[in-house]
């Protein structure tokens, strides 16, 4: 207990020691290798010490965007703002920020300590100042039995302790991460994501935090921004993200297992509600969230797997059999075929058994469900 | 018991065989063969039966020795001047044909410094040899680091990310490919005391204040500028060998160099430098290997002239077992060339390991 007050101590002292401000504001950011174009006009805010992650599939350009922050790529148009000044053209050590790579990229040759204390090295800082924001890195890190191990003598994740730990020493306005976590293992990223979530609580700083992976994504941010194609699909706070996905895309990115998306015909719609049919499903009237159909057309109707529950046999609206079962204890995750060839995943909050073939009948609360417009 | 080495491998053996048979032939047997030619007077050709010298070979080859010489003095006891004031010496014979010292029978003046009234001489059983000693070793000393410098220099250059370096990389490769034998007839020519391109140039570019100088052909200057065309020669291979180095280096190391905030300096001092370790031991000692043996450039540019100003051990062991048709001598600069560069790999490799 005390340990914890000490470390919570520790953290505002560091956070007090004149860091400067650190709000960072993109406004129809590009970037273009050659004539293709990555990032295709982005626009951001992150508030001053907002934990904000990129998400979105691989390739969609949040490195580039990151490293566009970070100063490694250049802007080929837009405003990028830190702190209220326009670095555009800032060299990556005026930008105040400091950055850990998926890679690790720590220095071979040095041992723990002279790695975390490389910015001071640089800085030509004082013996004694080395020492002390060390020390103070690797308490924050529980690392401080490590300080003197090469690099090569660190597992994965003590590696990348390490370049956390550079990140702290320096004590920047701005952390940066791109995919820290994906080069462990599953148990150990798990570790490592609270720590840098209890690291952000404890610093209190600015950070972006790069992954494709959704569910660090929701646990981490305080504002998720979903790219695809070098463009904001949507920013804001998880549970918004995942309640009011504003198209198929967000929607079927965030949440594990994917939201279920069925073809389906707008049958009657008002302003608030539309019916909406298909050959294997009943009936049913689902909100429109502001979006507008008209009877005939074709919609996209998404369903997560969580709000799918199985009924009594002969009722429900999706009648479908079990092709695929997979028991996680607290959770079971069927696979089910609907007459029609389509498939549907739902997730039951709790144990159950299901047998191959067998038939399952399901409903679900038609005001969880989202219709969307089909995409062209 | 047979190892698995021997037993269970016999395809890794066969194939080995051809490489291992090429080594034996060209490399082992001669140099046994040369450590014992040493031990012997053996000649090219002689009508008289070789005999075993012992060390013979290596003690006059090496014989050494430090004699003092006090000026003449007249007979008031006043030292003799010559019309410049300077004290005049007795020749070096008297030592060497005096029957009172026998050890310095045969010896030669190598060098002599003088102080007041005496005059301190270093003489040698071989002194040729001890110029090309000395020469060989004042080439490595020089060329070493100045041609492993150079071509990292140009590989750091190259190894930036710019439109059309690739030519860059081939023009400075391009020397490499040259046979060295050409190259030194090419800047034998550059070289030229009456109409060379190196004089040329250097009274253009100063107006023709320039006098011109007779590069190869002046003791001062000659080896000098076998250096200056050796560095040039491979300083192309070298600059190959460092970029392979700086290409293992991973980039995200230097990005995170740049965002932490160094200086291109710091980068070099902390990413770049240590990132080349092992690429550093490789490139001095090939380099001081290829320089020890020098001996191409000799060959077709000075033959150890002038005024043995160009010696080197190599080509004394060449012309000496050739020329002169004394295997024996030849041998023996060889094995004294193989413990030189042996120490020194060995001395390199413990001074460069991992610590
Ligand atoms: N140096 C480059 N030259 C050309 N194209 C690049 C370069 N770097 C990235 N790209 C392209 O930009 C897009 C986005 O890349 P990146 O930002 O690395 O994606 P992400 O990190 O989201 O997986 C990709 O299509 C990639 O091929
Ligand atoms: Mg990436």
């Amino acid at each position: 207990m005390s340990m914890l007050l000490a470390i919570c101590n520790l953290g505002r002292i560091l956070t007090r020691e004149g860091r400067e401000m650190a709000e960072i504001k993109l406004r129809g950011l590009r970037k273009s290798y050659g004539g293709h174009e990555v990032i295709r006009g982005v626009d951001i805010d992150i508030a001053d010490g907002e934990f904000c992650v990129f998400v979105g599939p691989s390739g969609c350009g949040k490195s580039t965007l990151l490293r566009m922050v970070a100063g490694l790529e250049d802007i080929t148009d837009g405003t990028l703002e830190i702190g209220g000044q326009r670095v555009n053209e800032a060299q990556p050590r005026d930008r105040g920020v400091a950055m850990v790579f998926q890679n690790y990229a720590i220095f071979p040759h040095m041992s723990v300590r002279e790695n975390m204390a490389f910015g001071l090295t640089i800085a030509h800082a004082s013996k004694a100042e080395k020492a002390a924001k060390v020390q103070r890195a690797a308490e924050i890190l529980q690392m401080e039995h490590l300080l003197d191990r090469r690099p090569s003598q660190l597992s994965g994740g003590q590696r990348q302790r390490v370049a956390i730990g550079r990140a702290i020493t320096r004590n920047p306005g701005v952390f940066l991460f791109d995919e820290p976590l994906s080069n462990l293992d599953a148990a150990l990223r798990m570790d490592m994501r609270m720590e840098i979530g209890k690291l952000h609580k404890q610093l209190g700083t600015t950070m972006i935090y790069v992954t494709h992976d959704q569910v660090e994504a929701m646990t981490l941010a305080d504002k998720i921004i979903v790219l695809r194609d070098g463009q904001v699909m949507q920013a804001g706070a998880p549970m918004e993200l995942y309640q009011n996905p504003v198209n198929r895309f967000v929607a079927g990115f965030l949440g594990a297992p994917s939201m279920n998306f069925l073809d389906v015909e707008i049958v009657a719609a008002d302003n608030e509600t539309a019916k909406v049919a298909r050959p294997s499903m009943d009936p049913i009237v689902v909100p429109t969230r502001g979006r507008r159909f008209v009877p005939g057309a074709r919609a996209v109707l998404g369903l997560r797997p969580q709000h799918i529950s199985a009924c009594a046999p002969d009722q429900g609206v999706l009648h479908g059999q079990v092709t695929l079962t997979e028991r996680l204890g607290s959770e079971t995750v069927v696979d089910l075929v609907m007459q029609d060839g389509k498939n549907v995943i739902a997730a039951f909050g709790e144990d159950k058994e299901f047998e191959r073939g067998q038939r399952v009948d399901l409903i679900f609360a038609p005001e969880q469900a989202h219709l969307f417009e089909e995409e062209s | 018991m047979r190892s698995s080495l021997t037993s269970a491998n016999r395809e890794g053996w066969a194939f080995a065989l051809p490489g291992i048979v090429l080594i034996f032939a060209f490399i082992i047997t001669p140099f046994i063969l040369a450590f014992g030619f040493s031990l012997t007077n053996q000649r090219l050709i002689s009508p008289n039966p070789t005999r075993y010298v012992g060390l013979e070979n290596y003690q006059q080859m090496l014989g050494l020795a430090f004699v003092t010489l006090d000026a003449k003095q007249d007979p008031n006891g006043k030292v003799a001047t010559d019309p410049s004031g300077h004290p005049e010496f007795p020749p070096l014979r008297t030592i060497t044909r005096n029957a009172d010292t026998p050890q310095y029978r045969g010896m030669q003046e190598w060098f002599r410094w003088e102080t007041g009234t005496q005059a301190h001489l270093v003489i040698a059983r071989d002194v040729v040899f001890w110029k090309a000693l000395v020469n060989t070793c004042l080439f490595v000393l020089i060329v070493a680091p100045v041609q492993a410098g150079l071509a990292l220099g140009l590989a750091l250059l190259i190894n930036q990310k710019l439109r059309g370096i690739t030519l860059f990389r081939t023009i400075y490769f391009m020397p490499v490919v040259v046979s060295i034998v050409v190259v030194s007839l090419l800047w034998r020519f550059i070289y030229d005391g009456h109409d060379g391109l190196l004089n040329n140039m250097l009274a253009g570019l100063s107006f023709g204040h320039f006098h011109p100088v007779d590069w190869l052909g002046n003791p001062h200057t000659a080896l000098g500028s076998i250096m200056v065309m050796s560095i040039w020669q491979a300083v192309g291979f070298h600059m190959v060998i460092w970029l392979s180095g700086l290409q293992t280096i991973s980039p995200t190391l230097y990005e995170a160099a740049a965002i932490e905030g160094s200086s291109s300096w710091q980068t070099f001092r902390y990413v770049t430098w240590p990132g080349l370790r092992h690429t550093a031991v490789l490139v001095l000692i090939v380099i001081t290997m290829q320089s020890f043996a020098l001996f191409s450039q000799i060959d077709v540019m000075t033959k150890g002239g002038p005024l043995d100003s160009t010696q080197t051990l190599v080509f004394q062991a060449v012309q000496r077992g050739y020329g002169l048709q004394d295997i024996a001598g030849g041998s023996t600069i060889s094995v004294i060339l193989f413990v030189i560069v042996l120490s020194i790999s060995l001395l390199q490799r413990w001074l460069t390991r991992e610590r």
